[in-house]
């Protein structure tokens, strides 16, 4: 049980927070507050016209079909992202913290890719799928007759960033998956063993319950980096094209706000987007936490 | 005494820097690499031929940047004084009474000597009313035009010296390059802004009603119109048949040229620098094609590029830079050097005397193929240019579109009436908060 500490002088404890609060009051309430009030307005570049138009902008959101797509989108965007960055980096976390030779050399170079800006991932794999001049392109066409050409293909587009944004989280998930490995004790996985268990029943018996909270943070993790962070690769590789095809929420939201200048209809969508969120993690603390063995 | 002294010397030294020192005004621009360093020349320039005011010149990146920063600050009340704002901004600044001086009024008010027909008129005419008074002061303009492969088009057996006239000829000289090896025959930047508002200009077809925008803002898109919808059609169909290739949007398709894998190409003239630079083969330019059955074509092209704003908020001292600043780049000899720097069109007839003159034409043929394409007849309604509010929006949207033809969604008519049909709903939203 939590141990409580009683703080003698009752104000102290405010004071201790006040910097903290005050931080997150001008750089988080100030500004979610401006969206919320700016959502209910339709104005000019300028601000020199500002009409009221209450739920106008939400009613509109809701009703353009470009935004509902973009929402399951994004949904399908984020979910595929955390999976595959989650699934290939807990592989290789598994096989790095093994007995092996050159193993510090193998999650140094597993590491190093972290380093490496999201901007620069975006041109790096714009590079080597390049239609014209991609060393990627060139061998799908030569070995599997496939014609790469993501500027024009949508599918193709989508799976692009899709990969690219899973590349940019492996190392992350990796340096926290191999802690995680070396923190399950070695006592357990050999008893299993002398019981009997093979290294699969090992895995998913022993191993993979224990690294549950590591796990859980970072889906968190993973998910945010999706919803937000890929905006660089995005904004690098495809510009939300072809045809919308890469355009998730928050690369709408730049779009309408930043080059459209319709803050009105940026704003309701911001606010929509936070909306999400706190969904999000409300339902992930809620209820994915109550089944994870800390 | 001495304590008198000093305050007296203090004062003395004060008054005389306050009256030394020239008044600043700042200039916010959107050119990087040898266009910003032309920029800056520009402007010692001036701040050398006078004491009086000094332009700074401030790089904000790119267009968009420069454009969503001026207007930042006006709303923060700390506007530059001059702020450059690429073409499709045009329509949002204008409406925008009150955030801007216009420049007509902005000479007037000065006493700068100011007379509109110097300036090149398909130039002129973008930036002005439809009464003809100009509202912005044109800075760097380009125009659409072909490049093409010279080696290549030795290689199939055309000859080097003409570029296709008609899309015709486009057709069967693409055909032909292909016969000699080439993948594609050719492609193009910015579908939006040279394979429609410049195509619908160069046939003298309206892009929208009300005089493509020029006569107001309850102005509507035409762009599912007859012409258009056979252009893209056939660019569709050239495409499966890999006479033509998409390349994405904006410059993207550069390489694509450049690296001699494409030997058509349409793009801005004022790439032509880099165009000649980065190819490793001989680069020639041609007019835009034209429908040889379509009776109003060639008309005249029409521009992009920049113009020079200047903001509201600013002090009468700061206006009166401004001024002098907009009638000293007007004057030839900086035009010309602007214009030979940059590659960017001479904004006046005068300046482009001027490099003939000097010869700067002979071993340039393109720059001044692009001016004579401009210059080509006088603009109408429809040649004049675009005007229409979110343009930008409409831009990315005919992008969309285009690409989903492309990759098989939508049909090509039913691609441009959505088009107009949401277009226009964004045309409405902009009547509606810039009346």
């Amino acid at each position: 049980m939590a141990k409580q500490y009683e703080f003698p002088n009752r104000g102290l404890p405010y004071l201790l927070v006040l910097p903290q609060m005050l931080i997150v009051a001008v750089f988080f309430f100030w500004p979610a507050a401006q969206a919320l009030w700016q959502s209910l307005y339709v104005q000019d570049a300028f601000g020199i016209t500002l009409i009221f138009v209450g739920m106008e902008n939400y009613i509109k959101l809701f009703k353009d079909p470009n935004y509902t797509s973009s929402l399951i989108r994004t949904f399908v965007f984020s979910g595929l992202v955390a999976f595959t960055a989650m699934a290939i980096s807990l592989f290789l976390a598994v096989q790095a913290n093994r007995k092996i030779s050159f193993s510090t050399f193998y999650k140094t170079m597993l590491i190093w890719p972290y380093a490496v800006a999201t901007l620069i991932a975006g041109v790096l794999w714009l590079f080597m799928f390049n239609p014209t001049v991609g060393v990627v392109a060139y061998f799908l066409k030569h070995s599997f007759g496939v014609d790469w050409n993501h500027i024009q293909n949508s599918a193709q587009a989508f799976l692009l960033v899709t990969l690219a944004s899973s590349w940019k989280q492996i190392s992350y998930n990796f340096v926290f998956f191999l802690a995680g490995l070396q923190n399950v004790p070695a006592t357990l996985v050999e008893a299993a063993a002398i019981d009997g268990a093979g290294p699969s029943r090992r895995f998913w018996g022993i191993i993979f319950p224990l690294l549950s909270p590591t796990t859980f943070y970072l889906l968190v993790m993973n998910l945010v980096f999706a919803f937000f962070e890929t905006f660089p690769i995005i904004h690098q590789m495809t510009q939300g094209g072809p045809n919308q095809a890469t355009s998730i929420l928050v690369y709408k939201v730049y779009q309408d706000g930043y080059i459209n200048l319709n803050l009105g209809a940026s704003a309701a969508q911001s606010v929509v987007l936070m909306i999400i969120v706190i969904g999000l993690t409300v339902f992930q603390f809620r209820f994915l936490e109550r089944k994870i063995t800390y | 005494m001495m304590r008198f002294a000093t305050a007296l010397l203090a004062l003395a030294l004060f008054a005389g820097s306050a009256f030394a020192e020239p008044i600043t005004i700042e200039f916010w621009h959107a050119m990087g690499g040898k266009n910003g360093e032309m920029t800056q020349s520009v402007c010692d320039k001036f701040n050398a031929s006078q004491t009086d005011y000094k332009v700074v010149p401030v790089f904000k990146n790119d267009y968009t940047s420069c454009m969503t920063g001026a207007i930042a600050a006006f709303r923060a009340g700390t506007p530059p004084a001059i702020a450059q704002i690429f073409e499709v901004g045009t329509a949002t600044f204008m409406a925008a009474k009150g955030a801007y001086k216009p420049v007509y009024q902005l000479m007037a008010e000065n006493g700068e000597k100011f007379d509109p027909s110097i300036y090149i008129p398909a130039i002129r005419g973008y930036y002005s009313t439809v009464d003809g008074k100009m509202l912005s002061m044109p800075f760097n303009s380009s125009t659409g035009v072909v490049y093409y492969n010279k080696d290549a088009f030795k290689k199939a057996g055309l000859d080097p010296e003409k570029s296709p006239k008609t899309w015709a000829d486009m057709y069967d000289m693409s055909k032909k390059l292909m016969a000699a090896g080439y993948k594609n025959g050719f492609t193009s930047s910015w579908a939006t802004w040279i394979q429609t508002e410049q195509f619908l200009a160069w046939h003298n077809v309206p892009y929208g009603t009300k005089a493509n925008g020029f006569g107001g803002l309850d102005s509507t898109l035409q762009l599912n119109n007859p012409l258009l919808i056979r252009h893209f059609t056939d660019l569709y169909n050239w495409s499966k048949e890999k006479v033509f290739v998409y390349g994405g949007r904006e410059g993207k398709p550069d390489a694509l040229f450049t690296s001699g894998e494409v030997p058509i190409y349409f793009q801005s003239i004022g790439s032509y620098a880099n165009m000649k630079s980065a190819s490793k083969f001989e680069v020639g330019v041609g007019n835009l094609p034209y429908y040889g059955d379509v009776k109003t074509a060639p008309q005249n092209s029409i521009i992009g590029g920049a113009s020079l704003w200047v903001m509201g908020k600013k002090s009468p001292a700061e206006y009166k830079g401004v001024a002098r600043f907009f009638t000293f780049i007007s004057r030839p000899e900086i035009q010309a050097f602007w214009h030979q720097g940059t590659g960017y069109l001479p904004i006046t007839k005068a300046a482009y005397e001027l490099t003939k003159l000097q010869g700067f034409y002979n071993d340039r043929p393109g720059l001044e193929l692009a001016i004579l394409q401009l210059n080509n007849k006088p603009t109408t309604d429809f040649s004049r240019g675009v005007r229409f509010g979110n343009l930008p929006q409409i831009r990315i949207l005919e992008d969309e579109t285009w690409e989903a033809i492309l990759d098989d969604k939508i049909s090509v008519k039913d691609g441009f009436d959505k088009v107009v049909k949401e277009g226009n709903a964004l045309l409405r939203d902009f009547e509606r908060v810039n009346k």
